[in-house]
């Protein structure tokens, strides 16, 4: 062991993120994996229920709206549009949710070792990422069993995909480095996830707010939660769905939700990179 | 000193100070903010290090000691970049890994086998090598028979012996220890003197926060004192042992007045306590073996009857090694009125183990109830040094026989 070959380094204390990119990479996965595999520990079906658990809540929601209020009657592959929202909106609610509590459910680690503290919220991000992609296994299922025509925007899909995760991690970092000093960020939370799952176009199709370009339409299409949900289904299904710019009823107006979702993955890193150096001391 | 420290350093710790900020109470709610906004919040500073220096070189096995809340834990936490230091600077050389509030950050919700995978990955290994450790670290924790139980149905002692096994596996030049000395049981106890006597062998740097001022003068080249988060002494490790039995004597030794009032009724006060050699000198310092006496001076204010006076000895992790009064050995200690003064001194052979010792004087009144006169916690404290070092409370006066047992059917 010759440590005099070593180069000295000086320790600035805890940050956000550092410069070893593959230990930075190997934590976030190494601390994924064994949360997704807590997170059903116990469980007699086990990983089954991340994929039941929206198809539970598709099947109610499915139940409501197409044969109490009967919004699915007026819609061409209902079904899918139904569940491509929820699974959607799934990720998104329990990645932010988890992550509010994360960094101080793994006290013992942040208080007792050194690393990149953005490791947390990722890791909850990249965790709900699995599940995600077997919720997209079932999504494929559905798409195969209802007979859609295959068609060339599909391979557009990952697009509002990755958006997607980029805007739960920027929520989920912000969320989870307020949290440590504002313990009413879990309630607030709670109530802010009620509120977009009726703001955002989950169980009703975009076509069915008012009208293209009308102004409330616009209002929703803010919200980038909703242009990710109804361009996955515009790639998916073609012009049945209507993409959010023709329903906005103008390409410019996605400037604004673009800007909302970079607005909160910077502020989400910002406030998280601010806060990170002194969560161990504040918890 | 800015900048990179000279080559064969392998920490340089450069006017260090930490301060803590407790709100005293802690606003947690946005409620409480919101309905208060302007009202000041008591903040209390506590000054937890304060221009903190010190040198280490590589391959050192450096020692640091101090009382509860002189700054070695958040000194460490500061070196394993767990606080961030208000100025000053830190420099390492080579990978570290710590053990600090005997942990390394374990989940109790996961199998020890998940837990020393993630641990062996923060502290620096690659998953690959972290999975072809784990069965060496196992191995070494002697847990083999409950990998795969939750974490949180382990006993503490198991959980340290896990976090300490994965530290010593990660290969890590520099190794910051907080107080592992004094967990576990005896064998695993001597393990862990084996794995730091190896470290130190194979050259690595070791920091080993401790109250064993054994442990220090036995393994460390150098340490040092903290108290009140500054640099009280930094040196040879039993000038550093020295130094620290003073400040706790400043804390719990002589003169027994600054102990404050015993709890007694008061009939009698306990005035002085102490140690003396054999030649009846006053000493600090006992040399295992030799004979000593532990004395006390009694100030009578009212009459008292046939007192009992006694002696409770503990060491430096309050165990009593003897605790004795006059009944046993005189069945009248005689009569005593306002204004006398007694002293009572218990002679012993010092068969203690290396180490420090308190002694804990006490009247009581000859009734059925016994009721207490005067007490003094700790009223005077000595170290016990130059001993064969033993696993042990004390060297009892032994004698080793081996006999072949051939032999024996022999002669028989």
């Amino acid at each position: 062991m010759s440590t005099s070959a070593a180069a000295a380094y000086r320790v600035a204390g805890p940050r956000a993120i550092s410069g070893d990119w593959s230990r930075f990479w190997h934590l976030t996965l190494t601390l994924a994996y064994t949360d997704w595999k807590l997170r059903f520990f116990g469980s007699v079906l086990g990983y089954v229920w991340s994929l039941l658990r929206p198809l539970m809540l598709f099947g109610i929601l499915y139940f409501v709206f197409s044969l109490i209020v009967r919004i699915g009657d007026r819609v061409e592959h209902y079904p899918l549009v139904l569940l491509v929202g929820i699974v959607l909106f799934s990720y998104f609610g329990e990645v932010t949710s988890d992550c509010v509590q994360c960094v101080v459910d793994r006290e013992q680690l942040v208080r007792k070792v050194t690393f990149p503290r953005m490791v947390v919220p990722l890791s909850v991000a990249l965790s709900g990422s699995f599940s995600l992609v077997l919720n997209l296994v079932a999504v494929a299922v559905f798409v195969g069993a209802s007979g859609v025509d295959p068609r060339l925007t599909w391979l557009l899909l990952p697009i509002p995909l990755l958006l997607l995760v980029a805007l739960a991690a920027g929520v989920g970092m912000l969320v989870s480095a307020l949290y440590v000093p504002f313990r009413d960020v879990r309630p607030i939370w709670d109530v802010v996830l009620q509120g977009l799952f009726y703001a955002t176009p989950i169980f009703f199709p975009i076509q069915f707010v008012i009208g293209q370009g009308h102004v409330l339409t616009k209002l929703v299409l803010l919200n980038p939660l909703a242009v990710i949900i109804v361009d996955s289904r515009h790639y998916l299904l073609g012009p049945e769905a209507p993409s959010a710019a023709t329903a906005a009823g103008s390409d410019l107006w996605l400037v604004l939700p673009a800007a909302v979702l970079v607005a909160a993955v910077a502020v989400g890193f910002g406030v998280f990179n601010r806060l990170a150096p002194r969560v161990a001391e504040d918890l | 000193m800015t900048g990179e420290p000279p080559a064969d350093v392998s920490v340089a710790v450069d006017g260090v100070s930490k301060t803590f900020r407790l709100p005293h109470e802690q606003v947690h709610t946005l409620k409480e903010r919101a309905l208060h906004p302007f009202r000041k919040r008591e903040i209390e500073e506590l000054r937890a290090l304060q221009d903190v220096s010190v040198d280490i070189k590589s391959g050192e096995f450096f020692g640091i000691v101090g009382r509860n809340g002189s700054g070695k834990t958040t000194l460490m936490k500061c070196l394993a970049g767990i606080y961030q230091t208000d100025s000053g600077e830190i420099w390492l050389r080579g990978r570290m890994a710590p053990f600090i509030e005997l942990g390394v950050g374990f989940n109790p919700d996961l199998t020890a086998r998940d837990n020393v995978l993630i641990n062996a990955i923060m502290l620096g290994l690659s998953p690959t090598q972290a999975r072809e450790r784990y069965d060496d670290i196992i191995e070494f924790a002697e847990l083999g028979r409950f990998v795969d139980l939750k974490l949180k149905n382990y006993s503490s002692g198991m959980q340290v012996r896990l976090a300490f096994a994965v530290m010593v596996h990660v290969d890590a030049d520099l190794l910051l220890i907080d107080e592992v000395l004094a967990v576990g049981d005896g064998a695993f106890q001597r393990k862990c003197h084996d794995a730091l006597v190896r470290a130190r062998d194979e050259g690595r740097t070791i920091l080993l926060v401790t109250h064993d001022m054994n442990a220090v003068q036995r393994y460390c080249h150098r340490a040092m004192l903290l108290d009140s988060g500054r640099v009280a002494a930094i040196g040879d490790p039993h000038m550093v042992a020295r130094r620290y039995d003073e400040v706790n004597r400043a804390i719990y030794g002589t003169p027994v007045a600054a102990v404050g009032p015993g709890a007694g009724d008061g009939a009698a006060a306990i005035s002085d306590a102490w140690i003396e050699d054999e030649d009846g000198k006053r000493v600090d310092t006992i040399t295992q073996g030799r004979s000593c006496r532990m004395c006390m001076t009694v100030q009578f204010r009212a009459a008292v009857e046939d007192p009992l006076f006694g002696f409770s000895l503990t060491d430096e992790r309050q165990r009593v090694v003897l605790s004795i009064n006059s009944g046993r050995t005189h069945s009248r200690s005689g009569s005593f009125g306002s204004g006398d003064r007694a002293r009572i001194a218990v002679a012993f052979d010092c068969v203690l183990a290396d180490g420090n010792y308190f002694i804990s004087p006490e009247v009581r009144h000859r009734d059925q109830e016994r009721r207490l006169i005067d007490h003094r916690d700790n009223a005077a404290t000595f170290v016990v040094s130059g001993g064969k070092p033993v696993a042990g409370i004390l060297d009892l006066p032994h004698d080793v026989q081996i006999v072949r047992a051939e032999e024996r059917a022999a002669a028989g």
